[in-house]
């Protein structure tokens, strides 16, 4: 065929050209793999040393071993520190997600008075720094005589949360078209079930995707949780604790199943949303 | 919950009603009456009120002032799910998480209605997309979607169904396709249809009624030949079509007829025809109407002469002259190329001549403008 023989009249490209021109072509795709590299070097140092052989101090490589996955319990108090982390996340998911996707309708929906001074309240748990919200609600609890533990901290938790799921379910509403609500009234349908039937069923992955953000931070927390939980251990609480004398490797087999946990559902979710949608 | 949706039926009457948002009156004291069985159309340009009278029909927005009755039932402050009307919105608004099958089902569970597989099916075929059934919204083109809406809507066989725009969003082959398609489909299940619309052709095409509207009031209502032939305001004589409207004197009658004045030149026209309140009118004569011819022929009807071609473009089936007259005004002239008289050029001294029954006539203080410069095409609302 001709096409594969090299014909000379027509020009070659000098090599330099070619290359000025592959590498713009994949500037975005090279800074891409540095970008991602970057953000992952850590998680793939913690997944790597939860298989360390290591002992008491997880910081020095000493040999290949599946124990620590076998047996996640193995150093004393991490699963009951994981379990507290678990009840205190799944509460505070519970409540802010409720709370919080009430208020965002609200807003969201609604002209009331000191709507906009509510838009703007809620953005300030966020912006505040944690040390200066954990000081003030420790003293704040010691004004009602509540003794720091696990309900001061899931309150303390539902209440930096809600702020997170409140600008997460508003942003879904802002983008949910009014006009299919309207066609739900137009269709027979009063308040209570358009918006059983077509409001949240289009609003639920925003409220999802609220709830997931809801756990890993409650999950997460240790600033508020340090001077709210009393003698309460949680896992970040545990780690920290830890970390004075060396993390145990089975702190490494839990982050890196938290991390494959967490990529599991958003592939889950993605796949569920592509499904929908085709 | 089951909702049974009042039973009413028979003719749509507005009366009286005021929608003001502020100081800012989208519809202004707007009566109109709407047959039972009828395809009605209400035409306008963006902002002119028809949207608002259409959601407030819809029950999705309250009138300030006046009411709505559906037959003899008062309608007015009824919810919009209480109504026996349903809509097809503009952009269609099917719900996305739902199939087709279910967004037609929609009306017909909220109802409580029992043979629901059997009347989406029959809904289907009538619209001749029965195998998109399982599919989701943003599966289909939007000649598709379109019709699922007006499936969805008329699977409830509403006393009165709503239409928003409902081909603006269609490319214009798709456009006319489907005007002709809501025709039949508006006669094969006897519904009353009210459509609104800022295209006067697709109005045309489709209404037995057309209600004109501008600034929230109505400015006249008929079938699609009377506003055309007869209009009664400058605006009407704009939106439809192109006019040419000629500034003139009632000089005196004769018999049935008028006998007019035009910068000197004397022309007749049926009175009946006329709209004028005194004697200064503006005589109105529609482009396809006019003849030409070169100047001395012998001619018949009504005469303009001293003309000039000023420009003329040839667009096939005919040709467009733009004759300057004596008196500065410019008139718009279409002759079909059916004869196989050459055109005219540029510069030729030429003479007018129409049919005076084709003439009408609106008052003198008019503004001849109104209407001319909304192109319907570019709104986008």
């Amino acid at each position: 065929m001709s096409t594969s023989v090299k014909d000379a009249s027509i020009p070659t490209i000098p090599f330099k050209a070619r290359f000025s021109r592959w590498f713009g072509r994949n500037l975005l795709r090279i800074y891409m793999v540095f970008g991602f590299t970057y953000l992952f070097i850590p998680v793939a140092y913690t997944f790597a040393f939860s298989f360390n052989d290591a002992g008491k101090s997880n910081l020095i490589w000493k040999g290949f071993t599946l124990g620590n996955w076998q047996n996640p319990c193995g150093a004393p108090q991490i699963c009951n520190a994981l379990g507290n982390s678990i009840k205190i996340g799944a509460l505070a998911t519970l409540f802010s997600t409720i709370l919080g996707t009430m208020i965002a309708f609200a807003i969201g929906r609604y002209k009331f008075k000191g709507r906009s001074t509510s838009n703007l309240l809620i953005f300030l748990p966020m912006a505040t720094p944690e040390i200066v919200l954990g000081a003030s609600l420790l003293s704040l609890f010691l004004v009602f005589k509540i003794n720091p533990g696990f309900w001061p901290t899931v309150i303390a938790h539902v209440m930096f949360c809600v702020s997170f799921v409140v600008v997460t379910v508003k942003a879904r509403i802002a983008s949910l078209d009014p006009r299919l609500e309207q066609a739900a009234m137009d269709l027979y349908a009063n308040e209570r079930e358009t918006f059983k039937r077509v409001t949240l069923p289009l609003v639920a992955p925003g409220i999802a995707g609220a709830a997931l953000l809801a756990f890993s931070l409650s999950f997460d927390d240790f600033i508020i949780t340090n001077f709210n939980s009393g003698t309460l251990i949680t896992f970040p609480k545990f780690v920290y604790v830890a970390a004075a004398r060396g993390i145990p490797a089975q702190a490494n087999v839990i982050g890196s199943s938290m991390f494959f946990l967490a990529l599991a559902i958003v592939i889950a979710g993605q796949l569920v949303h592509r499904r929908r949608s085709r | 919950m089951a909702i049974d949706p009042i039973d009413a039926r028979g003719d749509l009457r507005l009366t009286r009603i005021t929608k003001s948002y502020g100081d800012f009156k989208a519809v202004d004291d707007l009566s109109l009456t709407i047959p039972e069985g009828s395809f009605f159309a209400l035409l306008g340009p963006s902002g002119c009120g028809k949207t608002t009278t259409l959601r407030m029909v819809a029950g999705l927005e309250e009138p300030t002032v006046g009411s709505i009755h559906l037959g003899d039932t008062d309608i007015t402050t009824t919810r919009a799910y209480q109504r026996p009307i349903n809509t097809v919105f503009q952009n269609y608004a099917l719900f996305p998480h739902l199939t087709i099958f279910e967004n037609i089902a929609f009306g017909l569970r909220r109802r409580g209605v029992k043979d629901v597989k059997e009347q989406v099916e029959k809904v289907l075929s009538l619209v001749e997309l029965p195998h998109l059934a399982q599919r989701k919204p943003t599966q289909l083109s939007g000649g598709q979607q379109q019709r699922i809406a007006l499936a969805r809507a008329i699977v409830n066989r509403p006393a009165l169904l709503l239409l928003d725009e409902p081909l603006g969003a269609l490319d214009l082959k798709l456009r006319r396709q489907m005007q002709i398609e809501l025709k039949w489909i508006q006669r094969e299940v006897g519904l009353t249809f009210v459509h609104v619309t800022h295209d006067q052709e697709e109005a045309m095409t489709m209404a037995d009624t057309i209600a004109v509207m501008n600034e929230g009031k109505i400015e006249q209502m008929g079938t699609p030949a009377d506003l055309y032939d007869d209009p009664e305001t400058a605006f009407v004589a704009n939106f439809l079509g192109q006019s040419n409207l000629i500034k003139g004197k009632i000089e005196g009658r004769d018999g049935d007829n008028l006998v007019i004045d035009l910068f000197g030149q004397k022309i007749s026209m049926p009175s009946a025809r006329s709209h004028a309140v005194d004697n200064t009118l503006y005589a109105g004569i529609r482009p396809e109407k006019f003849r030409i011819s070169r100047t001395g022929s012998t001619l018949r009807g009504n005469i303009l002469s001293g003309g000039r071609i000023e420009d003329v473009s040839y667009i096939g089936v005919s040709t467009q002259y733009v004759v300057a007259m004596p008196w500065g005004q410019e008139l718009m002239v279409f002759e079909q190329n059916d004869d196989g008289v050459p055109p005219f050029n540029k510069g030729e001294e030429v003479v007018i001549s129409w049919e005076p029954n084709f003439t009408f006539a609106l008052r003198g203080d008019e503004d001849v403008e109104a209407g001319t410069e909304v192109n319907p095409e570019e709104i986008q609302e």
